[in-house]
């Protein structure tokens, strides 16, 4: 019979709270925060890969561990901005997808919260890293090595929040998953994740041919055979390879997704995306193959249709979603609807009820019942002494016993100590006239 | 009920919660809201100081700096992430309660958030800057300004956080209508606001003493001077830390004072309710003493040890404040609204009807039967208690019950008796809420109290074993 449970879809009940705002412009600000938070995001992991190669390449030619250094500096900016942007995306999840994000979240527990101390740590290398440049400078497998630990630690991380959206989508599995490692091995999981791997390259590719292509930016002071052309030439040529390899694992991410969540909405949203992205592969296919003083010509152009790609891909990840978890939140309200009118009976049932005839026509022996019969009996000890041993006390001495319910202390070394239970002056007398009549 | 329970049956789950958000509010208060116009203010001083040649006194202003450089490292890293750890923490330990507070909160959150954002940007901006204000006097006063703005979106980022604190302790008219304005003007807010400001800017000042001793030369008229400053920061900010304190106090409603006792420590430690009184008075009088030293004799050489006991002193009144506060809210998560065990008190009358495990969505059992017994015991336990208790770890609920019956080793529980106790759990202990479920689920919660009693293991099941 436990099986039997245990293999059914659970259907929860959602929070019985209006949602604070119309459900659109909750989902407006959720795709739009979110492409915010994982543009930095993007920065962030892909900046700290280019800094690790470029540091080890350093080891051999100077510029690139100068490369390296000015790649790091961005890194601690972006990370901050990674860090705040995520609270608005963070909000908005929990607010329209509630029973989902909470469930996914509670199922691979321990690795969910992990991520704030694994986090916390990988910032702290970033810095350890970027002060310690000249401290280390004749010790650089030790100063490459805190950046490959923090590398290290921000390449897994996205692995445990792709998790989490991941099962999200599945109400199906809630019942059987057993913890991160088995929720790893749901399909789609590894596709999604390369597929975000493979955005910050393409990302940070593009923020490094701006970076270092601003007419600000004191190029030769800092650099001594390296080129601003071969910089932005390898940014590009990085943003390049790293979009073309996304039509190969596109569609792997597409393919492998249950078909519960396609749509037709879904297809064309994601080939819109799609289509303009190619004018911007073809405008920086020019750039990289053509003349030097040219290669910055279609840029923005660039930025542009990759941000409406980017945009498209987005949305069509949140239209998967919807139409993935529709039939499930059909069942979460009705589930929900029928339950509070439950609630509303049992409240007037429970009111409309004969009023329970009180433990005793006494009220001393009523309020001893609710209050005291805890922790007092008649003649065993249980938590505190008997009745009987009570009256024994203060047979003659009524006020004692007032002011030891008023204000209960520590007395037998052997007992814990007795709580006060914030009675009225009333309620003390009749519990103590009720003891004391107890001969 | 509505979310596979997450448990950590051995530190417990409320120690999770409880020590990622003090570090916040410790980083919060001490190295950003208070912190941040105190190296405003020094900096200025510095800015003040310069000579008719000079921008800036470059003592002064490389105090400042190296003062940022600590607070910036930290609150960008350890700082941040403990605060988006509060959220992923409740939404482990407590998603019904911090679900509902993010329903009704979203609006003064997003506000939040984009206050947030605005203060992330100036602490960049402020600290990355710095070297680059140093070259002229129109870019130094810029800078200081830029601190001064930083300042007051660190002070409106607290306030509107505190707003939400003093919801989950008191809901005001909120729980009758509901509406965000209820919510956000409970009456508890000024005087938790009137309290944190001077405290965290006492906080700050006892901080940045403590490394102002490291970072200047020992013995120098220099370290003199400015640490006679932020002493004399300190001493401005005692009173009103001391009068904000007391406001606070007495605003907390009746019943929470009565759990303040407990709060502290555990029970069998009523008594170091006194103590704490004494602590807190402890902690402000060594500030006092310390920074009226410093402000008063500043020739007078003190030991830089000496000087790490205004810093701890407030880290701990500040902590012991926020253990409290998390404490005194019991036996409500929400005020009036959810208890600590995430269960609505308006779905109460229905548990009793039908039972807790009817209700509950991941529970394998929905009745007790003589066969599953001990199966639906440990639901129960999850359900009802183990928000606050776990088997054998951190406040073992086996424990508390020998504790309790004063039982000697070997000695087996009484079920009658356990189970007369938890029918009245709300009135022996008024921190513990009512006991949700119905007479069978009673029975079987006592079976498997009893039954973790003698077999030392909690049973396991795929739907709360540990992930
Ligand atoms: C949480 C358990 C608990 C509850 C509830 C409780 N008591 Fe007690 N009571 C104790 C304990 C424990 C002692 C023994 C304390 C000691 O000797 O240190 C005690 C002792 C006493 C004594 C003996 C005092 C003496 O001078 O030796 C009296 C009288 C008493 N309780 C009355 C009451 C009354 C009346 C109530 C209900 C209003 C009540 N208690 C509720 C635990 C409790
Ligand atoms: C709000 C959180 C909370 C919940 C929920 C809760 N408890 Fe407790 N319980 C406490 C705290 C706190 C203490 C006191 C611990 C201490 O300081 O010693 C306590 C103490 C106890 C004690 C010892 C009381 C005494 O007088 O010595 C028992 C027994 C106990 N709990 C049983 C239970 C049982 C059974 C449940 C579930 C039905 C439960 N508790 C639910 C917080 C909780």
């Amino acid at each position: 019979m436990f099986n039997h449970i245990l293999l059914q879809t659970p259907v929860p009940r959602d929070l019985p709270l209006d949602l604070p705002l119309p459900k659109e412009v909750l989902i407006v600000l959720l795709v739009f925060s979110f492409l915010l938070h994982i543009l930095f995001v993007n920065l962030m992991v892909g900046g700290s890969i280019l800094t690790l190669w470029s540091q080890i390449k350093g080891l051999k030619d100077k510029d690139y561990d100068t490369l390296a250094h000015e790649i790091a500096e961005t890194i601690t900016v972006n990370k901050s901005l990674a860090v705040v942007l995520g609270v608005a995306p963070l909000l908005s999840i929990n607010a329209l997808y509630t029973v989902y994000f909470y469930s996914a979240n509670a199922l691979t527990g321990i690795f969910w919260i992990s991520v704030i101390p694994l986090v916390t740590v990988a910032f702290l290398l970033t810095y350890a890293h970027k002060y310690s440049w000249k401290v280390l400078e004749n010790n650089k497998s030790l100063h490459i090595s805190i950046m490959g630990l923090s590398v290290a630690i921000f390449l897994f991380i996205p692995l445990i929040f792709l998790v989490n959206i991941n099962l999200m989508l599945f109400p199906e599995k809630w019942n059987t998953i057993e913890g991160f490692a088995h929720a790893l091995t749901l399909p789609n999981v590894f596709p999604r994740y390369f597929h975000f791997l493979l955005a910050s390259l393409g990302t940070t590719g593009l923020f490094i041919f701006w970076y270092f292509g601003r007419k600000s930016y004191d190029f030769e002071s800092h650099f001594t055979t390296l080129t601003r052309y071969e910089i932005r030439k390898k940014a590009y040529s990085l943003t390049f390879g790293a979009s073309a390899a996304q039509f190969i694992i596109g569609p792997v991410v597409l393919l492998t997704l249950p078909t519960k969540g396609f749509s037709w909405h879904l297809i064309f949203t994601i080939g819109t995306g799609v289509i303009f992205a190619l004018p911007a592969m073809y405008w920086i296919w020019k750039g990289i193959t053509g003349k030097a003083e040219d290669i910055a010509n279609n840029f923005w152009k660039v930025a542009l249709t990759l941000g409406l790609t980017i945009t498209f891909m987005g949305s069509g990840r949140h239209i998967y979603r919807a139409t993935a978890l529709a039939p499930h939140q059909k069942l979460v309200e009705a589930k929900t609807i029928a339950y509070e009118k439950e609630v509303k009976k049992a409240t007037e049932e429970m009111k409309n009820a004969p009023a329970e005839k009180p433990a005793s026509d006494s009220p001393g022996e009523t309020i001893f019942q609710a209050k005291c019969s805890a922790c007092h009996a008649m003649d065993v000890k249980v938590v505190g002494p008997p009745i009987k041993e009570m009256v024994s006390i203060y047979k003659n001495d009524a006020k004692g016993l007032h002011d030891w319910i008023l204000k209960p202390g520590k007395k037998r070394p052997d007992y814990p100590q007795m709580p006060a239970l914030g009675l009225s002056e009333q309620e003390i007398n009749d519990v103590a006239n009720y003891i004391l009549e107890q001969k | 009920m509505d979310f596979p329970i997450f448990h950590l049956d051995f530190m417990g789950d409320r120690l999770l919660i409880a020590i990622i958000a003090v570090l916040h509010v410790l980083i919060n208060h001490g190295l950003a809201v208070g912190f941040i116009p105190l190296v405003t203010w020094i900096e200025y001083l510095g800015f003040k100081k310069g000579g008719k040649n000079a921008i800036v006194n470059n003592e002064w202003d490389q105090l400042a700096h190296r003062l940022m450089t600590v607070a910036f490292i930290i609150t960008t890293t350890i700082g941040a992430m403990t605060g988006v750890g509060i959220w992923f923490a409740s939404s482990l330990v407590n998603p019904a309660s911090i679900g509902s507070l993010i329903r009704v909160f979203y609006g003064a959150w997003f506000v939040e958030w984009t206050v947030f954002v605005t203060e992330v940007v100036l602490i960049l901006l402020y600290y990355l800057s710095w070297k680059r204000s140093l070259v002229s006097i129109e870019a130094k006063a810029k800078h200081i300004k830029l601190g001064a703005a930083l300042s007051i979106f660190s002070w409106i980022t607290m306030s509107i956080i505190v707003s939400i604190l003093g919801f989950m302790m008191d809901t005001g008219s909120w729980v009758e209508n509901k509406t965000f304005i209820a919510g956000f003007t409970n009456p508890i807010y000024i005087p938790q606001l009137a309290f944190r400001t001077p405290l965290a800017a006492l906080m700050a000042g006892a901080i940045g003493l403590f490394l102002t001793k490291l970072f200047t030369k020992n013995g120098s008229s220099f370290q003199q001077d400015s640490s006679k400053k932020i002493a004399l920061w300190m001493l401005l900010m005692l009173p009103f830390t001391l009068a904000g304190a007391l406001a606070y106090y007495f605003k907390i409603p009746e019943l929470m004072i009565g759990n303040l006792p407990v709060a502290v420590g555990t029970m069998d430690f009523q008594s170091w309710y006194d103590l704490l009184v004494k602590f807190i008075i402890g902690a402000l009088t060594t500030v006092l003493l310390i920074a009226g030293t410093v402000y008063f004799k500043p020739k007078l050489k003190i030991p830089t040890i000496v000087y790490i006991l205004p810093v701890i002193g407030m880290l701990g009144f500040a902590g012991i404040f926020e253990r409290i506060r998390e404490f005194i809210r019991k036996p409500y998560v929400i005020g009036n609204y959810m208890y600590s065990n995430t269960l609505r008190k308006e779905d109460y009358p229905l548990f009793k009807r039908d039972g807790v495990l009817a209700h509950a969505t991941y529970s394998p059992v929905k009745e007790v039967t003589e066969d599953n017994k001990l199966l639906a015991g440990e639901q129960v336990f999850m359900l009802s208690c183990s928000r606050c208790h776990t088997t054998h770890g951190i406040n073992s609920v086996v424990d508390k019950f020998e504790n309790m019956y004063s039982l000697k080793a070997g000695e087996k529980l009484n079920g009658d008796l356990m189970k007369n106790y938890i029918k009245h759990i709300e009135n022996a202990r008024y921190f513990m809420p009512p006991f949700p479920g119905n007479e069978a689920e009673l029975d079987a919660l006592v079976e498997y109290i009893k039954h973790l009693q003698e077999d030392g293991t909690p049973i396991d099941n795929p739907v709360t074993s540990m992930r």
